[in-house]
């Protein structure tokens, strides 16, 4: 019996996502009196023994070139593998977009019930019992896992990352790797942004802000803030902003710790974009905009005046500090 | 070539989520019910194009639901598609329902299985992974296009912190988003022909449901906006900082 998390990486290095799925690991092991086990597949230039600060006390390495590219076939293949070979019962994955292509594969290969999109620890008090997100964030759902094997995979920015001290065993498996029947024939990363679904702060912008020429100071706040840049569908429409920052229903969905909205008047299929951040800023001139019903902070106020101030006393805040 | 397009009943995007029987159950009361918009937007309306790209393509759709699905798989005829399958059952695990897909699929022969990046109500994305496994074909999650060239597809799907374009022969398992078509509607004709279409009903198989929904919540309302005036951004800045600790 162990718990066995399936470690994300990206150009060689450990998603911010895995380090959140990896203590929600461990946690759900020390629940379940075993030990957490972690698998990474792929080159990996990050220092992976470290990773046992997150709570594994083992690592599995598949360093196969061939797995460089996310394949869901091959990958669930390759997981399910380990999960068989060290006995796992539970399995868990980062709900990104690498958890939902394999995840479910790896479910079905294993006949395990699957909860996708969790956002708390498992109650194992009767059964086991893992509560998700459903309905576009507007409400949780509580789902019993009635097979042997579980596997999980968690929302992004749902859990909170603790590093502490350890080490964990990094230790080469011998699985089968197929030939992937997917070719990848070119790969395009967005480089030099924050990624928008693990940033802890998102400044994005609506149809308020008027125009492409105007963004300049949503990008300063951005910068200031470190904080990723999002816009609303009509914005991404009208190639205002490129598409991936598109946010909402059928856009991206994010989970920031900070979710500031210039200019955007917060129509549901928005709102279900963002209804899963912690603290939601609205800056609008219309004081009638729906955003401000789900919003904690608002000012009722024009942008254009408005953010550069914001932008000003940030940096006199921090100058401060 | 045979498509097998993925179509599920959810709730409209602006319905009021409520709980009945407990927080047990969806509260159906007033609720107006859709095509899941990733299956009818990008999944169905894809396979139409395709069929219109080649006519001697042949478009099935299935519906894992109880005999309340019936309206929007007309709906779903009513934009295109030749035939319908309706696996009579309300179970919502799933294992189950991708099981059941599975089914239909191995019956059909199909070469590209369609569905939508995930449904607006359990927002899973877990269905297409599924199929894919229990019919052992290559899967292409999220996938924002996809294009033909004789028994190869070319597609481009969303990875983290970018995009991939990549080659595979069918048959194929795709999850469809945003990218992959335009939203269309039905016209008349389109309406009437679906009321012939065929629709069969087929009793579901054998299968363990592996999770089950024991209760559901809503998260707790918000406080209530704190407004500040817009002369004062220094105050926002200051609660951002001491009261929510975001900053």
């Amino acid at each position: 019996m162990s718990v066995l998390i399936f470690i994300d990486q990206s150009e060689g290095h450990v998603k911010k996502s895995s380090l959140e799925a990896l203590t929600y690991g461990a946690d759900i092991a020390k629940q379940l009196g075993t030990t957490a086990e972690g698998i990474v597949l792929g080159t990996v230039n990050d220092d992976l023994a470290a990773l046992g600060k997150y709570g594994v006390s083992k690592i599995h390495q598949v360093s196969n070139a061939a797995l460089n590219n996310v394949d869901a076939q091959v990958y669930a293949s390759v997981i399910s593998q380990a999960a068989t070979a060290s006995g796992a019962t539970v399995v868990v994955f980062s709900h990104n977009q690498t958890g939902k292509a394999i995840a479910s594969r790896v479910a079905a290969k294993l006949k395990a019930g699957l909860v996708a999109g969790a956002c708390a620890l498992p109650d194992t008090s009767n059964g086991f019992s893992v509560k998700k997100t459903v309905f576009s964030g507007k409400a949780y759902a509580n789902v019993n896992i009635l097979s042997a094997v579980k596997v999980i995979s968690l929302n992004p920015n749902a859990y909170k990352t603790v590093a502490t001290e350890g080490t964990a065993a990094v230790e080469a498996l011998a699985v089968t790797v197929s030939e992937p029947k997917v070719k990848v024939t070119a790969v395009n990363k967005i480089t030099g942004e924050v990624p928008l679904t693990e940033a802890d702060i998102v400044v994005s912008g609506g149809r308020g802000l008027k125009g492409p020429e105007h963004w300049g100071i949503l990008l300063d706040l951005a910068k200031e803030l470190g904080a990723a840049t999002a816009c609303s569908r009509p914005v991404g429409d009208a190639h205002w902003r490129p598409h991936h920052e598109h946010v909402g229903q059928t856009g991206v969905q994010v989970a920031p710790n900070l979710y500031i909205a210039i200019g955007i008047s917060g129509a549901i299929q928005h709102l279900a974009g963002v209804n899963r951040s912690k603290v939601i800023v609205v800056i609008n001139k219309d004081p009638e905009a729906p955003f401000f019903k789900a919003a904690d902070y608002g000012i009722v106020g024009d942008a254009f005046e408005v953010v550069p101030q914001i932008t000003a006393a940030i940096q006199k805040m921090k100058a401060g500090a | 070539m045979k498509i097998l397009v993925c179509v599920s009943k959810t709730p409209d995007t602006t319905s009021k989520i409520a709980f009945t029987d407990g927080n047990t159950k969806f509260d159906e009361a007033g609720v107006q019910w859709i095509i899941n918009p990733y299956d009818e937007w990008y999944s169905l309306v894809r396979a139409i194009e395709l069929k219109e790209a080649n006519p001697a393509a042949t478009i099935h759709l299935v519906t894992v639901g109880n005999a309340d699905a019936e309206p929007i798989i007309r709906k779903a005829l009513a934009l295109g598609g030749d035939e319908a399958i309706r696996v009579n059952t309300d179970n919502s695990d799933a294992y189950y329902i991708a099981a059941q897909i599975a089914e239909v699929a191995k019956q059909g022969g199909y070469d590209i299985i369609f569905t939508g990046k995930e449904t607006i109500d359990y927002n899973g994305s877990s269905i297409g992974g599924m199929v894919a496994e229990l019919v052992d074909a290559p899967y292409i999650s999220l996938a924002t296009k996809f294009d033909l060239n004789g028994n190869t597809a070319t597609v481009v799907r969303e990875i983290e912190g970018g995009e991939e374009t990549a080659e595979v022969a069918l048959p194929v398992v795709v999850s469809c988003q945003k990218g992959m078509a335009e939203q269309r509607i039905p016209n008349m004709r389109g309406i009437m022909a679906a009321r012939t279409k065929p629709l069969k009903v087929v009793e579901p198989a054998a299968v363990d449901a592996l999770t089950s929904i024991a209760s559901f919540e809503l998260p707790p309302a918000k406080a209530g906006v704190k407004l500040v005036a817009p002369d004062n951004v220094a105050e926002l800045v200051r609660l951002l900082h001491e009261e929510a600790k975001a900053i």
